[in-house]
């Protein structure tokens, strides 16, 4: 090679996303903020679209580098860490909803001297039917990318790493499905609603959240499995699955203290 | 791959806009941080030298409703004062200081500049993403610029405290400007320290194991370690913010049974690490440069890092001396006030081994070193006032006085700012191949280090007579002291024009530095092994252990 370079690292050439994803993140959060004040959503909508091209175009240039061969193992390991300290951050991001549901659980404001406050009746979400189904969904798509992911180790049949990731990406999809009913049938039919209450603002907040992130894996979980039908990965090269399956696991252990908080313990905060 | 790029030689520099605004060099994003800072900062600063024009003397002369002044006070007659104004202007400098300033400095500029170039790393672990960071944090800022510009502007303080951050939420986009700046400006903190500890950890040049990497690489790779854990809790405390703003949430709505000060917690456990963030990359900026300007080693390398350390995790545990006034019981004042005061103890570690550093040295004062003693000194005054103040009991007084002003600003304006004009002095000749005037460099210094002890020194004054901070005037018992301080404050905005000068001049006419190492042989890290400016990618050739290794037996 004409450069001197002697090093394993990846010297990355000069990129226009970085530049670009910023004036997307610009353009849709002014839009967003004039959306939220009454105007039109479409500056939100077109920033929203450019940050959505951005990603694909640089997601695009990192699958192409790394079937260049730029992702030499030291270069992988660093890739890891980069995506374990990314979910640590997701997780701190999810201790601030999980302090705000314990604060208003343990410490209500009805039970401060002088409060005028009273909490209001709350029609109780039954955790043990819906809300452990898909528990019971989620786990076990948790499941399917495992198995999925030791046939990619120890270099199994295609097929497989296919198979469970797809069942991985469908069970997701359910899941989401199931909980987008239960929001419309407790909004609809049982007079929970957004606002009002800080018992539905950390319910709707705290599993809204947990809920996309559920999208986002699934989405990501699916690109995944259309790398693995590309050939992409092997068995021991696959750091975008490895980090998708990570992320699924992390939204799994979010939902798991989730159902035990904002479910079970938050059934007996509205039942008082 | 476009072989040509990488020969490092400057006839093969890329083009002005793919260099600066789709750069994947640590080195010329450290640069574009600090260019950035700089400009935000001396924005910021104007802020700070319009109030305290209006602070200067009883009554409101500046800030009216009938239209801003600037220059013509007295003789426009009548003028009914524009607390609201004052509010965005407080809000304005804290929230750029805080956000688009002193972070982006000391931690995107020298931690993206030096970081790798001490551990002997070729680039960052993720070029393009250290971009990203540095874009976002554009976005953030012009995102904070639509806070104070927009719709009246955002006064709710930079600690964005309900109610009063979200009384105006019917009528003023402005705080919601305000919130997601903070956001963008998080995401890139967190895309940066992601980026800083995968490359501090995987990237150290053969043979450099975690005890040997040089103070300031240590102090980056915990100060990212604090924004990576902190800034995803502030982003959610924020988020709820905006919810109750603008989606009728009733997170902090008394009347839907939300609590006020569940923000203030989640927002200091935030918080607190955060003045960490800003002080902890000064330190290790303070020990390069006392060592070297002692031509003595640093004492006690390990417990200076494991002070660091030490510093940055209970800074996790002490937020609540924020808010001893809220109504905690005695038993959460006592726990608060008893983590607080151990931070004393590694916090002393590294002042006395600064001190023990400089002890018997052959010391020669250059203007770097001048900041590192003026650093050392007037950071030590604020940790002492810091020591007061974290007893409950005393804060029942001192609380949101001026007395707390002028704490924080000896921590952080005189703190962390001694820290970033210390790096710039000592790293200008490195980055630029330009060395500054050393008298000009002085001259600086003691206006700056007059101006702001005068600035600050007597708001402790002031906070003691009871006078309370965030408001637009006065009763005529505080004239004196302010009228000092506002002297004060013009000193130093001169002596900030001086430093800009000096800047220009040294970029455009200072005097070429061949030598490397040009500070001597004490400055021994990696970066002094590189010409002045380094060539556009450095090490590629991972450098050897004798190029870096002082104490190859330990």
């Amino acid at each position: 090679m004409a450069h001197a370079k002697n090093h394993d690292y990846h010297i990355i050439n000069p990129s226009i996303w970085p530049l670009m994803a910023a004036g997307a993140a610009f353009v849709m959060l002014f839009g967003a903020v004039n959306w939220m004040h009454g105007g039109l959503p479409w500056m939100f909508a077109m920033g929203f679209v450019a940050t959505l091209y951005v990603m694909f175009g640089w997601w695009a240039d990192v699958v192409s580098e790394s079937n260049a061969g730029d992702h030499t193992p030291v270069v992988r390991i660093g890739l890891r860490y980069g995506f374990i300290m990314f979910i640590m951050s997701e997780v701190m991001f999810f201790v601030a909803w999980f302090w705000a549901f314990f604060k208003h659980a343990l410490y209500p404001m009805n039970e401060y001297v002088a409060s005028a406050y009273v909490p209001p009746e709350i029609y109780a979400v039954d955790p043990f039917h819906l809300p452990l189904i898909n528990t019971l969904i989620l786990l076990l798509s948790g499941c399917a990318v495992t198995w999925s992911h030791h046939a990619l180790v120890h270099g199994g049949p295609r097929k497989d790493v296919a198979n469970g990731l797809i069942i991985g990406v469908v069970l997701g999809l359910i899941f989401t499905g199931l909980q987008a009913f239960e929001y419309y049938e407790l909004i609809a039919h049982y007079g929970w609603s957004f606002g009002g209450d800080k018992f539905f603002a950390t319910f709707f907040l705290a599993t809204g959240f947990h809920g996309a992130h559920v999208v986002i894996g699934t989405i990501f979980l699916f690109v995944c499995w259309l790398r693995v039908l590309k050939g992409h990965f092997t068995a021991e090269k696959h750091i975008g699955f490895e980090a998708a399956a990570w992320y699924w696991h992390f939204v799994d252990v979010v939902w798991l203290f989730l159902f035990l908080a904002v479910y079970i313990w938050g059934q007996a905060v509205v039942i008082g | 791959m476009a072989d040509a790029t990488h020969t490092g030689h400057d006839h093969d520099r890329p083009g002005f806009f793919t260099r600066w605004f789709m750069s994947t060099n640590h080195k010329d994003i450290g640069i574009l941080y600090l260019f950035t800072a700089g400009v935000v900062g001396l924005i910021s600063v104007i802020f700070t030298v319009y109030m305290r024009m209006e602070l200067m003397e009883p009554g409101v002369q500046y800030m009216c409703a009938e239209g801003a002044r600037v220059l013509s006070a007295a003789a426009e007659g009548e003028c009914t004062p524009d607390g609201h104004l004052w509010n965005v202007m407080i809000t304005g400098h804290g929230v750029l200081m805080m956000f688009f300033v002193v972070i982006p400095a000391l931690f995107g500029g020298f931690g993206n500049y030096f970081m790798p170039l001490m551990i002997g790393a070729p680039d960052m672990a993720f070029p393009r993403l250290n971009n990203l960071s540095y874009w976002l944090y554009v976005a953030g800022t012009a995102l904070a610029f639509c806070a104070v510009f927009i719709d009246g502007g955002a006064g709710p303080g930079w600690t964005f405290y309900p109610p009063l951050s979200w009384q105006d939420a019917p009528t003023s986009r402005a705080v919601d400007f305000a919130i997601f700046a903070v956001h963008v400006s998080g995401a890139s903190s967190i895309l940066g320290s992601i980026n800083i500890i995968t490359t501090f950890l995987n990237m150290r040049a053969p043979g450099m194991t975690l005890h040997k990497v040089p103070l300031f690489a240590w102090s980056i790779f915990v100060t990212a370690w604090l924004l990576l854990l902190s800034l995803p809790v502030l982003a959610g405390a924020i988020t709820m913010l905006l919810t109750d703003r603008n989606f009728g949430t009733a997170f902090f709505d008394v009347s839907g049974g939300g609590d006020p000060v569940l923000f203030q917690h989640i927002f200091w456990f935030f918080g607190h690490p955060e003045v960490y963030i800003v002080i902890l990359p000064a330190f290790g900026v303070i020990s390069h440069i006392v060592s070297t300007f002692s031509k003595k080693p640093i004492f006690g390398y390990l417990p200076m890092v494991y002070a660091l350390v030490a510093i940055g995790g209970l800074g996790f545990v002490v937020w609540a001396h924020h808010m001893y006034t809220v109504g905690m019981t005695l038993t959460q004042q006592a726990y608060f006030m008893v983590a607080t005061m151990v931070i004393a103890v590694p916090t002393g570690i590294k002042i006395f081994s600064w001190i023990a550093t400089m002890w018997q040295g052959s010391i020669s004062f250059k203007t770097p070193m001048l900041f590192a003693v003026g650093f050392i000194f007037l950071f030590t005054l604020g940790g002492v006032t810091g020591i007061i103040l974290s007893q409950a009991g005393v804060d029942r007084a001192y609380h949101d006085t001026y007395y707390v002003v002028a704490h924080f600003h000896y921590v952080m304006s005189l703190g962390a700012v001694f820290g970033i004009f210390a790096g710039i002095y000592y790293w200008i000749g490195k980055m630029s191949g330009r060395q500054y005037p050393e008298l000009m460099g002085k001259v600086h210094f003691w206006m700056f280090f007059i101006g702001t002890n005068l600035t600050f020194f007597p708001q402790h004054f002031l906070g003691r007579q009871g006078m309370p901070r965030r408001y637009i005037d006065y009763p005529d018992a505080f004239a004196l002291w302010n009228y000092v301080s506002s002297i004060g404050a013009f000193i130093s905005f001169a002596s900030f024009l001086l430093f800009i000068g000096i800047v220009f001049y040294t970029l455009r006419a200072g005097k070429k530095i061949e030598e490397n190492a040009y500070w001597g042989e004490h400055a021994d890290t990696l970066e002094w092994t590189l010409p002045n400016p380094p060539p556009e990618h450095t090490f590629e050739e991972l450098p050897t252990r004798e190029m870096w290794d002082r104490q190859p037996h330990h």
